[in-house]
């Protein structure tokens, strides 16, 4: 059976705050990169095959921000776009569908009430709900991976590899896990926990937290089993253009949309 | 004017931006009237094959006089699978039987849902994809997928060989997500539009 032509997604996510996209150190000290809009462009134009957004602050305040946001990125964007951050009902996930979104991730009101990964599943489809898990294991092995929520402050009491189990039975289309021990590190991927994670789900499983060079991005499609890679700083300041990292992996042997 | 048909199928917005990038007048409309009127109709959709019910009901008619005058259609995603005889999703659901085959559900070989850029083979005679080479790279997601027919003018691997797009007169289905698949998929509306 032939799955190995459908490539491997290479995704830049803009931490966005206050409609600008800014980049957190182990979710702390912030950087200013740039505007969203433009920076969603440049990143589509250079090779990205996908775009996430993640509204890092999301506070109810900021919502009206967040979907004006959203709908300048959308207007102009021709590659799939995901949205996340202070989605905590159906109606939130509703705008910012409607502002131009094609999947929403959801995290922490995931957690707080599970039922509504089924929710906006049944509404727009299970391709449209990511269900973003924040994984910290530590010295541990991945299965003692626990799930953390408030932007990595606040342990949720579960274990990742049971609750990403449950996410895809109430109907998640992808899960993006992101380590946190990794995140802001560039240290790499967190391969055996992507792994642990890919063996137990159906669903595409996208890596986030400690993307530093390219090699990162091949070992945790080869050993991590990722069928995507997320990343941000990296792409912003272009340390790494995403041309530059897709034919690194090309020579590893890993399909990638090239060219674009 | 191109009417994009909403019948409630998700989310549908991005078409429209496409179309528009292009320079291209098109209407959101769930309304008979405006469908008869338009010159072009895209039926885009993702989500389950439930949801095509009303396209069975209020707008079969202004549907069949479309397919009947010949006006160039094109169905998206679940709205190409729509054009066959059904889908192993919805079996109590009738498709509109313009295709020959029934959608059914990937095997358990493969990751289901099929989600990401996947390449097509071309067939030369397409006119949707006049200009787009075999080997192209298109954006799915999906769970179900159309049989290869006659009528397949693209196909893509994965669990097997599926239909990536369906040609028959004026009526074109793309099982691929051409508002999100970048430059070539931009490219294939436009040939749509230009029809």
């Amino acid at each position: 059976m032939g799955s190995e032509r459908l490539t491997k997604r290479i995704i830049a996510c803009l931490d966005v705050d206050g409609g600008r996209v800014v980049k957190g150190v182990q979710f702390e000290q912030l950087r200013d990169a740039g505007d969203p809009a433009q920076l969603a462009r440049l990143h589509a134009s250079a090779g990205a095959d996908e775009i996430v957004l993640l509204d890092i602050t999301a506070t109810s305040a900021g919502h009206r921000t967040l979907i004006d946001t959203v709908a300048r990125t959308a207007k102009e964007l021709f590659v799939p776009f995901t949205v996340g951050g202070g989605i905590r009902t159906l109606d939130d996930a509703a705008q910012v569908f409607d502002a131009g979104a094609d999947k929403v991730s959801i995290n922490s009101a995931a957690i707080a009430r599970p039922e509504l990964i089924g929710e906006i599943a049944n509404r727009f489809g299970s391709q449209a709900v990511i269900v973003a898990v924040d994984g910290k294991r530590g010295d541990r092995p991945p299965e003692a991976a626990e799930v953390y929520v408030s932007g990595g402050r606040t342990p949720a009491g579960r274990r990742v590899l049971e609750w990403v189990r449950e996410a895809e039975e109430r109907g998640a289309g992808e899960i993006l896990l992101t380590s946190m021990d990794r995140d802001g590190t560039a240290s790499g991927f967190d391969c055996e926990l992507t792994s642990a994670v890919a063996n137990k789900a159906s669903i595409p499983v996208i890596a986030s937290g400690g993307a530093g060079n390219a090699e990162h991005f091949v070992d945790v499609f080869c050993r991590g089993r990722a069928d995507a890679a997320l990343a941000a700083s990296i792409f912003h300041f272009g340390t790494h253009a995403i041309a530059d990292l897709k034919q690194t992996l090309l020579k590893a042997g890993i399909p990638m949309r090239w060219p674009c | 004017m191109i009417a994009i048909v909403d019948y409630g199928a998700g989310n549908i917005s991005s078409v429209k931006k496409a179309l528009e990038h292009l320079g291209v007048t098109a209407e959101v409309t769930s309304d008979p009237r405006v469908i008869s009127q338009a010159e072009k109709l895209v039926v885009p959709g993702v989500g389950h094959f439930n949801r095509c019910q009303p396209l069975n009901r209020q707008l079969r008619l202004p549907l069949l006089e479309a397919f009947s005058e010949g006006k160039p259609f094109l169905g998206i995603c679940v709205g190409m699978q729509w054009l066959f005889e059904g889908s192993s999703e919805a079996p109590e659901i009738s498709g509109a039987g313009l295709f020959q085959g029934e959608c059914s559900r990937f095997p358990a070989a493969v990751k289901c849902p099929h989600v990401g850029w996947n390449q097509i083979d071309v067939c030369e005679h397409s006119r949707l994809l006049n200009g787009i080479p075999s080997g192209a790279f298109v954006y799915y997601t999906h769970s179900y997928r159309a049989p290869v027919t006659e009528e397949t003018v693209a196909s893509t691997e994965y669990g097997g060989a599926f239909s990536a797009a369906v040609e028959r007169d004026n009526i074109f289905g793309v099982q691929f997500h051409p508002e999100k698949s970048g430059a070539t998929g931009l490219k294939i509306l436009e040939n749509f539009c230009g029809l």
